[in-house]
Formats: structure tokens, C-alpha cells, sequence
């Protein structure tokens, strides 16, 4: 294990955290623009944060000591997750540590932890946004998991930093099961953050509402880390897109020097750019689903993502 | 052959110790201070002692003894090898968790006197136990038989009650049924040897056909304890009505002597099984995973969401020994040790963790005499032991990561990944499938937990009595720690427990999980296949995290907290019945899994001056199964009932008529 490694691991958790507010805000400015709107800052999440973590902080008085530790859990497991995938290079230390199923498991901890939370004061709101939360989650999860074990399968590993080499060592041929289930991940980064068609970041309608309403008791600095803990599943689960779809660009191996980092960095922004964009296209061209719909297009996902692993079984391709 | 030197003997004496304790309630029957002040914690000392005994014993050769005690001529035959040592620590520990607890739990004027449930509880202790050890036919059916009768009593603790009544009667019928068709597994496996020995059977030769036989008949009588669906209906009445640490022994335990069978059966006194018998326990398991999950996402009482959350534990571990059979009958011994630790680790985390939450929902029921989900909540203000360690149960068996659940999950996902490699057509293609059924019923059972601890510890209580519930005592407290402690600690050091559970596998298959020449933190199974976790760096970097972010959100920004009412988007009358009750919870799966359930509904019409909202949901398989066969026997009953004729002369011509008969064919 090298310095170089080291040094990839320490700014691909460092990029994660400044970042994935930028991330989330250019998002939102492409939406506005695609909307005919005038976009709002790049740099709105980061005054939103910087604001929230300056005020007193307002619990409710049925509150237990869960509702005020979820906030540090979810933002821990989210950056714990930020160190497993491989947004910069292949070569990191905590790679033997966690493989992609380990992945999957921090973001439930985190899908737990906040549904657990809201569920700690009693509000109406709060109980239906938590089983909302799980219905979505208990749909996505397996769906994410057949997706990486789709690509578990042509590489033969489930560590995610060795999948993103192995796919990226291959000739760049696109691979029938692959593109199924891109459809698939991309439909569970859709509902796994909350964004259109499942859930709209934007409402202020309660009812209507999925994670915003699990943090609507939250004020201050938890609803802070709250706030850039989704901003850093947005980036979570767009990196994941990258590592296992668009693995080029990234420094691979662990004998990958400093030369090999510095180009990653701007292909990472690259890669961010356009997925951020991609984003915003698919959710102005899509209507939110009412409520009901949302397990049937959780359904559809999961069943594009085991679509995917009968083409690679059946097929081989 | 002394207990000192001999861990066989060891065991025995510490079985014979679990029966002598339970002798000892009959002494002072009455006085529970006597029975739960001294013979529990006795009890559970002898179960830490069994636990200690049997795992050193892990590395050692098989031991075997005949005990003096048996029928003339036909002895009973002990034996103690790495796999019943294994389920022997499984035994002697959770039974150590649950003993503790019971101690405090235990109290006057519940159905059964004190000292009887002493006896009743020590005698399944040690039947379990020795069942475990039993080398013979008869010693394992009559210990088989004890365990199936003691827990029966035990179920039916407060028979006053008529549903109780009830559920014990079903039970003890498909223990019955069950134990009838391993009597018949055992009948072929002697192989016309008439030995009924194990050794003899290891020994005989069956034709495909018989082995495949006998390894259905096993199969049934062992899902049929189990809870194999579609034999899974006992459970979700007999495990809410025990009483919880009961429950907590039949879940985490008794259901692991049937997947031990299974084991004993399959891979030792079968020998060589064929791959594709596999298959049956695999599909059987994958749609058992499914349908207990789903099943527990919508239950209102709270030990029968566990009890169905067990089907679908039971559901992953006849899977994973499908899946080993399949590996190991295709000649993929690597991949078999896998699944095999898999399912040994799965019954070992699934004992820990269910019996903690068993004996969790036993400190809820104590403290406010409630199992419905529908008059529970806030509890974690008023028992905050109880919840917190309970809560460590439900992210264990919602399978998080670093827990103990995780680890089982991985393992099992890691060899379904595999199963692509199985040198048979189409199956391989269909097997890694399997993963998108297991992975579905993980996710569900995440589902499950939140309902399970959001309903009953979070929220607003849903009663005003709640409000005077008190918190667990001190013995309650050690179970429930001892046992959450295990969880963790089974989640944090997999690479030590699997080199322990490697003894079995290489009893049973030959191999046992490579560890290569990975360090002792980090598991690497496969090592060819680079899959690794660590679950200890994992935690570290975790709490890691935690640490330096609130220390530095504490450091940085000094601000105050404020109590106030909770906000809810500015509404001011909150009360607790605005709160998402258990039924409510359970909506999405009942609109998703439709299929599954037969549900009834009374909706009230918006006239209605008394509206009346009921939903029930119920178990196709019952109606479609179970009811028509009880039919067919009522019928069958009926139609040879003209026999009965109540008068005497008529039964003296029946003898007369039999004693005719017999003297015909005799002579």
C-alpha cells in the first residue's frame, strides 16, 4: 500500500464531503434552466448548511436520545460508503474492508436510521414518511444488490474497486446485461434520493411527501447533517454509477502513480457534469407518480436489474 | 471416561445437571423465589459451562459412549463430534442469555405453578441437548419426543386460556406428524441392516432411490419442526403463546435441532448426497424466506411478527443447506464449505438475535401486559434498557452491517453468486437467481424491524396505562446484554467463529473455508475470489466518523438545544393515535403482496354513525391446505366411528373376533 493510494482514499472522502453539496446545487441549476427558470446559486447547499449549523437547535420534548444520534449515524454511514467506491482510483486501502455488499448495507443503515428517527416523536407526518421510506428502500435495495451482482458476475468479484478495473480493462463493448440494468440503477438513484418521479425534492406538500417529511422535526446542525448527508448520497450513488458504468478515467490499480490521480480529478468533475445534467433532463421530462405507483416503478426497476442478470446468465453477454 | 478428561462425558453431566435443577423446582413448587432466585441462574451457569465444554471440544476426534441407561438389548449410543459440538454452544449460550433472564422474568400466579415450569423448561434444555448428542435412532427419537412434549407444556404455560389450548393441540399434532415421517427416514437409512445405529446407517447402502426417500421423509419431518412452509403454521400460534423466554428457546434454538437433523441426515448418515436433492430444500427455503417476511411486514401482534420473522430465518438456512447440498453433490467442495458455514453461522447469529428480541417483546409484555402492536409505543422513555438493547437485536436482524446478521447474509449472498459455476445446465442459470430472493427478503426484513421497534419503543404511547411501565430489572438486564453482546461480537470477529464452525464442515463435507493467509481481522472466504470484509475496520472507521464529525459539530459551533412541543408542520393538537399504527405500516405490503394473503376487510361506509374499520389477514395455505385435509381425516373419522358403539359386549366381540384372527394367521 503506497502513499499514492493513501493520498487517493484520503481526497476521495474529501471530494465527497466539499463536493456533493456542489453536486446537488448544480442539479438543481440545470433543472431551473431546462424549466426556463433562473437558477438559483451553485453555492445555495453550502450557504443552506452553513446557515442550519449556526442556529440553536429545537428538539421536540417527546424526542429521545435516538432522534438526536440518527443525524450522526446516517452522516457517518454516508461517508463510510464515500470511502468504499472508487470516484478517483481503484488503488484504496479500504478496499479490502468492505466489498459492494458492505455498500449496500451502509446505505440501509443509514435508510434505518433516519426511518427510525422519524418515527421517534410520533407525528403523523413522520411515522408515514418512515413507511414510505422503507416501502421505496425495500424495493431499491435488492435492486442496487441484483445490480452490482450483475456486474459481480462479469468480473468475477464483488469488491467494487476491482470490478470498476476489470470492466474498464475489458474492450469497451457494451454489454447487453449491463445496459438493463443501467436502467435499473438509474431508476433506484431516482427513488433512493428522493428525486422525481418518486419524490419531489422541491414540495411543500406534506402529504405528498417522503424524506422531507421524515425531517421535519429536525432544525439546526442535525438538520444540517441531515441536509449533506443526502447531498452525499446523491454523490454516493452517482460515483457508484461511474464505477460500475463509465469506469474510464479513473486511476486504476494500486500501482497507479500521482499522474494517473491528477487526471482522474477532472474526469471525476467531467463525469459529474453530465450525470448532473442527465439528472435534471430525466426529472423535467418525467411527472412525480402518485404515491401507489411508486412500488410498481420500484418493481419495474428490480425486475430490470434481475432482467439483467438472466441476460448475462442465459446469454453470457 | 470421566467428566474431567472426557468432553463427551462432560456434556452429559452437564445435561444430567439441567434435569437435576429442574427436579429441584419440584422440591419447593409454589415459591418462586426459590425457583427463579436460585435454579435459573443454576441453569444458566450449566449452559455457559456447556457452551465452554463443547467448544473446546471442537478441535478434538469424535467421541463416542453407550449409556447403560436404554431398553434391554437395544442401548442408547451418544456421540460427540464438531457438529453437534457446534450446536451445542449454539445451545449452551443462548440457553445461558434466556436462563438469566428468566430468572427475573418468571412470577407468581402466571398458568403453571413455578417449580413445575422448572422442571418442564430444564427437561427441554436437556432433551435439546440430547438430541444433539444421540448416535442412535432411539435415542434421538425418545430425546426428540421429550424435546416435542416438554415444549409443549411449556407452550401451553397458561392453558386457561382457549386459544392457547388450541395452538398447543396444533403443535404437538405437526410435531407428531413430523417426528412420524423421521421415524420413517431413520426405517430406510438402517437399509435392511435392522442396526439402528447411526454408524450402521453410515454404513449401509441404499439404492438412489431409497436415499432419495429417506432424504424426503427427512426433509418433511424436519421442515415440519422447523417451519418449513408450507408446514410452517404452527409457529406463528404456538412461539406468541409461550411465554417469552420460552419463546425465545423454541425460535433460537429448537428450531436449530431441525436444521442440526437436516445436516445429520444430508451430508453425514446419507453420505454422499446426489446434487439435485438440493433443489428442493433450495426452492422450498427461497419461498419460505419470502412468505415469513412478508407475512411478518403485517402482523399487529408483536410476537407474531417475530414468529414469522423465524419462518423466514428457517427460509434462509434450508436454503443455504439446499445450496450446499447442490455444491457438494457437484463436486464444488469449496463452495459447499461456504454455504455450509453460512448455515451453521446463520443458526448461531439467528439464535442470538431472535431470542433477544423474543425475550425483549417478554420485558414489554411484562412491563404493560400488552402484545398488541395497536396499544404499544414510546417505551423507549419508559424502558430505556430494554429498547437499546433490544434495538441492537433489531439492526442485527435487519442484517446491517458491522452486526452479526450481516455476516451470515454475506456469506450466503457470496455462494449464491457462485452458484453460476454449477457444471448443470439451466439450473445454473437459474440458482443465482436465488440472490434476488434472498436479497428481497433482507430488505423486507429491514422493513419488518422498523415496524417492529418504531411501533412498540418509538412514538407517543399509544395507551395512558403505558405511562407506569417500568424498565427491565438486573437479571432481565444481564440476559438481554449477554445476548445483544453476542451479536456483536459474532458480527465483529467472523474469521475466528467461521475457523471454529470450519470443524464441522470439514466433518461433514471434508473441507472447511479456506483463510488463506489473510490476517485474523479480515474474512476472505473465497481467497480466490476477492471477496473480503472486515467488519472491525468497518466499525472503527464508522464510529470513527461519528466521533470526529460530533466533536467537531460540538467544537465549532457551541449552540444550545431547546425543548419544545414537536413542530408537525405547525398542527397543535397532536395525539397519539395520529401516529401510523401497525396496520398502517403493514399497507404497502399488503397492497404489494396481495397475492399472498387472504384478507378480509370490513369497511365502514361515511354514513356509518358507528364506523368500523376491521382488516383481517390471513394464511391462503391454511384454507387451501390445511382445512380440506382436516376435512378428509374428520370424514375419514366419521365413516369408521360406527365401530364406537359405547356398549361393552360389542368391544368383547371385537377382541374376540382379533384374538380369532391372530390365532389363524398364527397358526
Amino acid at each position: 500500500m503506497n502513499a499514492t493510494a493513501w493520498l487517493t482514499q484520503f481526497l476521495e472522502v474529501i471530494a465527497a464531503l466539499a463536493l456533493a453539496p456542489l453536486f446537488l446545487g448544480w442539479v438543481n441549476a440545470c433543472r431551473a434552466w431546462l424549466q426556463n427558470r433562473s437558477a438559483p446559486s451553485l453555492l445555495l447547499p453550502y450557504r443552506g448548511i452553513r446557515k442550519l449549523f449556526h442556529k440553536d437547535a429545537v428538539i421536540a420534548t417527546g424526542a429521545s436520545p435516538l432522534f438526536r444520534l440518527a443525524p450522526y449515524v446516517v452522516f457517518g454511514a454516508m461517508v463510510a460508503a464515500a470511502a468504499i467506491i472508487p470516484s478517483m482510483g481503484t488503488g484504496l486501502p479500504f478496499r479490502t474492508a468492505a466489498d459492494a455488499i458492505v455498500l449496500v448495507g451502509l446505505l440501509a443503515i443509514a435508510r434505518v436510521f433516519m426511518s427510525l428517527a422519524a418515527m421517534d416523536i410520533g407525528t403523523a407526518f413522520g411515522t408515514l414518511g418512515a413507511r414510505r421510506e422503507m416501502m421505496v428502500g425495500f424495493l431499491a435495495e435488492p435492486a442496487l444488490l441484483m445490480v452490482i451482482f450483475v456486474a459481480s458476475l462479469i468480473s468475477a468479484t464483488t469488491a467494487l474497486p476491482l470490478i470498476t478495473e476489470r470492466l474498464a480493462a475489458q474492450t469497451p463493448a457494451l454489454y447487453p446485461s449491463l445496459a438493463f440494468t443501467a436502467v435499473a440503477f438509474t431508476m433506484v438513484l431516482l427513488a433512493e434520493n428522493a428525486r422525481i418521479p418518486v419524490d419531489n425534492p422541491a414540495t411543500h406538500l406534506e402529504l405528498t411527501m417522503i424524506h422531507e417529511a421524515m425531517l421535519l422535526e429536525y432544525s439546526a446542525r442535525h438538520l444540517a447533517l441531515m441536509e449533506w448527508a443526502a447531498a452525499l448520497k446523491l454523490f454516493n450513488y452517482a460515483c457508484i454509477g461511474f464505477a460500475l458504468f463509465v469506469p474510464w478515467g479513473a486511476s486504476l490499480g494500486g500501482e497507479a502513480g500521482l499522474a494517473e490521480l491528477a487526471v482522474s480529478i477532472p474526469a471525476l468533475a467531467l463525469k459529474l457534469a453530465i450525470s448532473g445534467l442527465w439528472l435534471a433532463v430525466i426529472e423535467t421530462v418525467s411527472a412525480k407518480l402518485r404515491v401507489f405507483r411508486a412500488p410498481e416503478f420500484m418493481a419495474s426497476a428490480f425486475m430490470f436489474a434481475v432482467l439483467g442478470l438472466l441476460v448475462r446468465l442465459l446469454l453470457g453477454a | 471416561m470421566t467428566p474431567w478428561d472426557s468432553p463427551l462425558a462432560a456434556c452429559l453431566a452437564l445435561l444430567a445437571g439441567w434435569a437435576l435443577v429442574g427436579a429441584a423446582g419440584l422440591l419447593r413448587p409454589g415459591s418462586t423465589g426459590f425457583v427463579s432466585r436460585l435454579l435459573f441462574p443454576l441453569g444458566a451457569v450449566i449452559g455457559l459451562a456447556l457452551a465452554v465444554v463443547a467448544a473446546a471440544s471442537l478441535g478434538a476426534p469424535a467421541e463416542r459412549a453407550q449409556l447403560l441407561i436404554g431398553l434391554p438389548d437395544l442401548p442408547m449410543h451418544v456421540r460427540l463430534d464438531a457438529l453437534s459440538a457446534v450446536f451445542l454452544v449454539l445451545l449452551g449460550s443462548t440457553a445461558t442469555g434466556v436462563s438469566v433472564f428468566a430468572a427475573g422474568y418468571f412470577r407468581k400466579g402466571e398458568g403453571t405453578p413455578p417449580g413445575v415450569l422448572c422442571i418442564q423448561y430444564h427437561v427441554f434444555l436437556a432433551s435439546m441437548g440430547f438430541v444433539l448428542l444421540a448416535d442412535d435412532a432411539y435415542a434421538f427419537m425418545v430425546a426428540w419426543e421429550t424435546m416435542a412434549l416438554s415444549s409443549y407444556f411449556l407452550v401451553t404455560a397458561q392453558h386457561g386460556i382457549p386459544e392457547i389450548r388450541s395452538a398447543g393441540f396444533l403443535y404437538l399434532l405437526m410435531a407428531h406428524v413430523g417426528a412420524i415421517a423421521i421415524l420413517l427416514s431413520f426405517g430406510i437409512l438402517q437399509g435392511g441392516t435392522w442396526q439402528f445405529t447411526f454408524d450402521a446407517m453410515r454404513a449401509a447402502h441404499l439404492s438412489p432411490t431409497w436415499a432419495t426417500a429417506a432424504f424426503l421423509l427427512a426433509l418433511f419431518g424436519f421442515g415440519a419442526k422447523a417451519g418449513l412452509v408450507p408446514l410452517h403454521v404452527w409457529l406463528p400460534e404456538a412461539h406468541p403463546a409461550a411465554p417469552s423466554p420460552v419463546s425465545a428457546l423454541m425460535s433460537g434454538v429448537m428450531l436449530k435441532t431441525a436444521v442440526y437433523g437436516m445436516l445429520r441426515v444430508s451430508f453425514d448418515l446419507l453420505g454422499q448426497p446426489q446434487w439435485w436433492w438440493g433443489l428442493v430444500p433450495l426452492a422450498l427455503g427461497l419461498a419460505t424466506a419470502l412468505f415469513g417476511v412478508v407475512f411478518a411486514a403485517v402482523q399487529t401482534d408483536m410476537k407474531r411478527l417475530l414468529a414469522y420473522s423465524s419462518v423466514e430465518n428457517i427460509g434462509l438456512l434450508f436454503t443455504g443447506i439446499g445450496l450446499a447440498i447442490v455444491f457438494h453433490g457437484a463436486g464444488m467442495d469449496a463452495l459447499a464449505a461456504l454455504a455450509l458455514v453460512a448455515v451453521l453461522y446463520h443458526s448461531l447469529n439467528h439464535a442470538f438475535m431472535k431470542s433477544l428480541l423474543f425475550l425483549g417483546t417478554g420485558a414489554v409484555l411484562h412491563a404493560t401486559g400488552q402484545r398488541n402492536l395497536g396499544r404499544l409505543g414510546g417505551l423507549i422513555h419508559r424502558m430505556p434498557w430494554a429498547s437499546w438493547l433490544t434495538l441492537v437485536g433489531v439492526l442485527a436482524i435487519a442484517s446491517l452491517p458491522p452486526l452479526n446478521g450481516f455476516v451470515s447474509e454475506w456469506l450466503l449472498l457470496q455462494a449464491l453468486l457462485f452458484s453460476n459455476e454449477v457444471p448443470h445446465p439451466f439450473v445454473n442459470m437459474l440458482l443465482p437467481l436465488g440472490a434476488a430472493i434472498v436479497a428481497l427478503a433482507a430488505a423486507l426484513a429491514g422493513y419488518v424491524m422498523v415496524k417492529f421497534f418504531g411501533v412498540v419503543f418509538l412514538g407517543q404511547p399509544r395507551e395512558a396505562s403505558l405511562a407506569d411501565s417500568h424498565d427491565v430489572d438486573g437479571l432481565e438486564k444481564a440476559g438481554l446484554a449477554f445476548l445483544a453482546a453476542g451479536c456483536v461480537v459474532l458480527g465483529l470477529f467472523p474469521t475466528q467463529v467461521i475457523a471454529g464452525l470450519g470443524q464441522a464442515t470439514r466433518q461433514l463435507i471434508g473441507t472447511a473455508p479456506a483463510t488463506g493467509s489473510a490476517p485474523w481481522w479480515l474474512l476472505t472466504p473465497l481467497p480466490d475470489r476477492a471477496a473480503s470484509y472486515a467488519p472491525l475496520i468497518l466499525f472503527a472507521v464508522i464510529i470513527g466518523v461519528v466521533a470526529v464529525t460530533f466533536l467537531v459539530v460540538r467544537l465549532v459551533y457551541r449552540r444550545r438545544v431547546r425543548r419544545a412541543p414537536a413542530w408537525d408542520c405547525g398542527f397543535v393538537r397532536l395525539d397519539a393515535r395520529m401516529q401510523d399504527t401497525a396496520e398502517g405500516f403493514g399497507q404497502p405490503i399488503r397492497h404489494i403482496f396481495g397475492t399472498f394473503f387472504a384478507i378480509e376487510r370490513e369497511l365502514p361506509s361515511p354514513l356509518d354513525a358507528a364506523p368500523r374499520y376491521r382488516v383481517i389477514v390471513g394464511d391462503r395455505l391454511w384454507r387451501a391446505l390445511y382445512l380440506p385435509l382436516g376435512g378428509v381425516v374428520q370424514r375419514a373419522a366419521d365413516s369408521v366411528a360406527w365401530v364406537q358403539q359405547g356398549r361393552i359386549s360389542a368391544y368383547l366381540t371385537y377382541s374376540f373376533i382379533t384374538l380369532i384372527v391372530l390365532l389363524a394367521v398364527m397358526l
